[in-house]
């Protein structure tokens, strides 16, 4: 081990760190608030509309963000060093796969958010992201080595780039079309009302269209990333499709996002059922991920554990 | 729930029942589903396509089962009719609902957008204000405000449309997987793929007799092989010796002397892993490699027997291998059995084995046997098994390079090894066609889910105090969207006033 090393390994510790902090501080935000309606004061014959203070919940969700920007950019630099000390991509072991897939996860997040206001999803996403780092920091590490020869290819970076992103984008729509579920059985409790931490989330058909979103943009990158799959499976093994365990999986997790797609449009199917599509879509994708990894015989085992 | 009515009893009746209901979306999506479920065994249970040896082992271990699932297709699941069933429905699903819309898309495209509704307030997000212009003169702004949208005039009026390339893109992607199939059956009807092993020094040329494998698809011709050969002159692979990785390849290429055709001339060429040799319209893949140990064996008078090398099939990650020498021409015949160790250990667990894929201490253990090799009776032998049933040991030795097993019958000489080489080598003329039409359906896929289709409107009308009420609202085409940005667009470039546009909150 050398420096490049340990330092790549210290700004992962330090990047999960950041994120346990932004978890905290996204959880407060979740279990102090209440409900952050406009306030309306009446002065003699004119209601005054009084704009909401800043609740605690409010600071703390925007910590929370700052902070996993903090993470990411520690992230980015943990994955930059360790692909320096490698002297190649940081992609040649699910440990690296892994790190790459968290600061995915964030990424995804974070580019969205600068686009709308996000920080209600921010606890899922942070949760996932550590998670990720936990698993690659204890049972996942390796040493980096050199690529077996069949990695040795500019496909990876292109294929496995791609399958990164699109990591980070089904597991944020995991997460809105979660959120969507839940907040549709406590609507459907309560009368269609939702107290507590819920009142933080966007409505229910907003966490749908939300979620349709996320995956509209993953859909077609997933698509590329079977299609340069196939194009370098077609240039190291001689044939594009061999129903590989992990090309098997890489299939039905298209299958089940089409299905989603389609669902959301079929009248009856586009609320709670198109959700579920998506979460079991991202649960394909993690039995891909780390199923076939670990678990089955493929020519896509290269875990290195 | 949609509620459909039950099927009409005439024939018919039925058939275009049967029909609506393959095509309807709802069933598009349980077959959706049903592939996804049906795809799964695949990749759980081994496939006799890609490993053939671990199914045997599979059915063997699961006398009850193992027949059972192997008799349902489990065992080559991507064959199986069931799987071909599940994928053909949703084929004809699909073509039979993208040609009406297909039909209905090209009449939109020519025709112009709907009139505009009497009232355009009721709509969301509209727009409205009172402008000091005339009608027409707002009405002839609308015009160039609205470049590149489909316009209706009317009076007083104007619809316009745009994003048909969402629908076009929705067609194209769905077109697109058709020939995606039909790619894949091309390559499935009329290619080939074949597997041999090649030792260092030895030759190759593309004819049926000279594969170890080789599988054709239903309608490829007798003509499929181009007459191309290769001579393998060097095989280098190189293993890490780091803590890390052990074992693990570095390097692994093969360096060949390739003929295009026996006239030709030689053209040194170098196989590597992501590296295929194009040859002829088929491309030669390097997929493996292993150790082919030397051995001459002599008759008790010390006449050669033979003397060539036998190609060992790796076990393990660090190349213990086995392998099988079968001679013939002894009498009695001679059969051996061996493993070959690259670097060689003993321990009292695993017995004797490799601890590194690499050729650092090489031995081989040897288990001799003589009789009937049964190589008369016309069944085909494999090359890598001896059957020694009826055959009598002669005895068990280890030897390394250069040394000689003495036994009554004769020796066995260790000479030392060669590398071995496998190729795969394959035609597929699907292919262009199945990577053309995927591309084909990423794009397709990409403009159906980013374009928007918006239809907007705008209505004028004179105001009592000679001004000119101009209202703009709109509709998204697609569930979920709204058309608001298209909506304050337009109004902003027709010149209505900042206060009646709302702010954008995204």
């Amino acid at each position: 081990m050398n420096g490049l090393a340990e330092a790549s390994n210290a700004f992962i510790y330090a990047s999960m760190a950041a994120l346990t902090v932004a978890m905290i501080a996204f959880a407060i935000a979740f279990s102090g608030t209440r409900s952050s309606a406009p306030v309306t004061v009446p002065a003699g014959d004119v209601a005054l509309l009084e704009r909401p203070r800043p609740t605690p919940g409010r600071r703390a969700s925007n910590i929370g963000m700052s902070v996993t920007w903090l993470a990411t950019v520690l992230l980015t630099i943990g994955v930059v060093l360790r692909g320096l000390w490698a002297d190649r991509v940081p992609w040649g072991n699910m440990y690296e796969f892994s790190i790459t897939s968290a600061l995915g996860i964030l990424l995804v997040f974070l580019i969205w958010s600068t686009r709308r206001d996000l920080r209600w999803l921010g606890l899922f996403v942070v949760i996932a992201a550590l998670l990720t780092l936990g698993l690659a920091v204890t049972v996942l590490y390796t040493e980096a080595a050199q690529l077996v020869p069949a990695l040795k290819s500019y496909w990876l970076i292109i294929h496995v780039s791609a399958a990164i992103v699109c990591a980070g984008a089904f597991t944020v729509g995991a997460g809105t079309a979660s959120l969507s579920l839940i907040r549709a059985r406590v609507e459907s409790r309560h009368g269609g009302q939702v107290t507590g931490w819920l009142t933080n989330v966007p409505s229910t058909e907003r966490l749908r269209t939300l979620t349709n979103r996320v995956l509209a943009f993953a859909f077609p990158l997933w698509t590329f990333a079977v299609i340069a799959g196939a194009i370098w499976a077609e240039n190291a093994w001689g044939r594009y499709w061999g129903w590989d365990p992990k090309e098997t999986w890489a299939f039905i997790t298209w299958v089940l996002y089409a299905a989603y797609l389609h669902a959301r449009s079929t009248a009856g199917w586009r609320g709670n059922v198109a959700s579920w599509i998506a979460i079991l879509g991202w649960v394909s994708f993690l039995i891909n991920y780390f199923g076939v990894n670990i678990f089955v015989n493929s020519l896509h085992s290269y875990a290195g554990v | 729930m949609v509620t459909t009515a039950p099927p009409p009893l005439s024939t018919g009746g039925f058939l275009r029942w049967s029909w609506r209901q393959l095509t309807s979306m709802r069933t598009s999506l349980i077959l959706l589903f049903a592939l996804a479920v049906v795809s799964i065994p695949g990749s759980i249970l081994p496939q006799r396509g890609t490993n053939p040896i671990l199914v045997d082992e599979w059915i063997e271990d699961a006398p009850t089962w193992g027949p059972i699932l192997d008799s349902l297709g489990f065992f080559d699941v991507y064959a199986a009719p069931w799987f071909a069933a599940v994928y053909l429905l949703l084929f004809i699903s699909l073509i039979g609902c993208v040609i009406p819309r297909a039909g209905v898309h090209w009449a939109a495209i020519r025709t112009p957008p709907p009139p505009a509704p009497r009232y355009l307030t009721r709509f969301p997000g509209t727009i409205e204000w009172a402008d000091p212009r005339s009608e027409a003169e707002v009405l002839a702004a609308a015009r160039g405000a609205l470049k590149g949208w489909r316009i209706r005039a009317e009076d007083g009026a104007i619809s316009a449309e745009r994003g048909y390339l969402k629908e076009t893109g929705n067609l194209i992607f769905h077109i697109a997987l058709v020939g995606v199939l039909i790619g894949v059956a091309l390559g499935g009807l009329f290619g080939w793929r074949g597997n041999v092993i090649v030792r260092e020094g030895n030759g190759f040329s593309n004819t049926l007799t000279q594969y170890d494998a080789w599988g054709g698809g239903r309608l490829t011709g007798d003509g499929a092989l181009a007459p191309f050969s290769f001579t393998l002159t060097d095989f280098r692979v190189e293993f890490s010796r780091e803590e890390a990785q052990r074992g693990s390849p570095t390097l692994f290429e093969a360096e060949v002397r390739y003929q295009a055709s026996p006239q030709a001339a030689p053209v040194r060429e170098v196989i590597e892993v992501n590296y295929p040799l194009e040859a002829d319209g088929a491309k030669v893949f390097l997929v493996g490699h292993g150790y082919a140990p030397h051995f001459i064996v002599r008759d008790a008078s010390g006449a050669v027997l033979f003397d060539d090398s036998v190609p060992f099939l790796p076990q393990d990650g660090s190349f213990t291998s086995t392998g099988v020498v079968k001679v013939p021409d002894a009498s009695p015949q001679i059969g051996v059995t061996a493993l070959f160790l690259p670097t060689t250990a003993v321990d009292d667990i695993r017995g004797p084995h490799s601890t590194f894929p690499e050729a650092d201490n090489p031995s081989v253990f040897l288990s001799a046997w003589k009789g009937d090799l049964g190589l008369d009776g016309g069944v085909p032998q494999s090359v890598y098994t001896l059957k020694t049933e009826g055959m009598e040991q002669i005895g068990l030795e280890a030897l390394v390079p250069g040394q000689t097993w003495e036994f009554p019958e004769g020796s066995i000489e260790f000479t030392g090894f060669d590398r071995w080489a496998s190729f795969q080598i394959a035609h597929d003329p699907g292919k262009e066609v199945t990577l053309i039409t995927a591309v084909l359906a990423m794009i397709g896929l990409i403009l159906t889910l980013s374009v928007r289709r918006r239809r907007i409107w705008v209505k004028v009308d004179s105001l009592p105090d000679g001004r000119t009420l101009v209202q703009v609202a709109g509709i998204a085409r697609e569930d979920g969207g709204d058309a608001t940005r298209e909506i304050a667009h337009a109004a902003r470039s027709l010149g209505a006033p900042a206060e009646v546009i709302p702010e954008e909150d995204e």
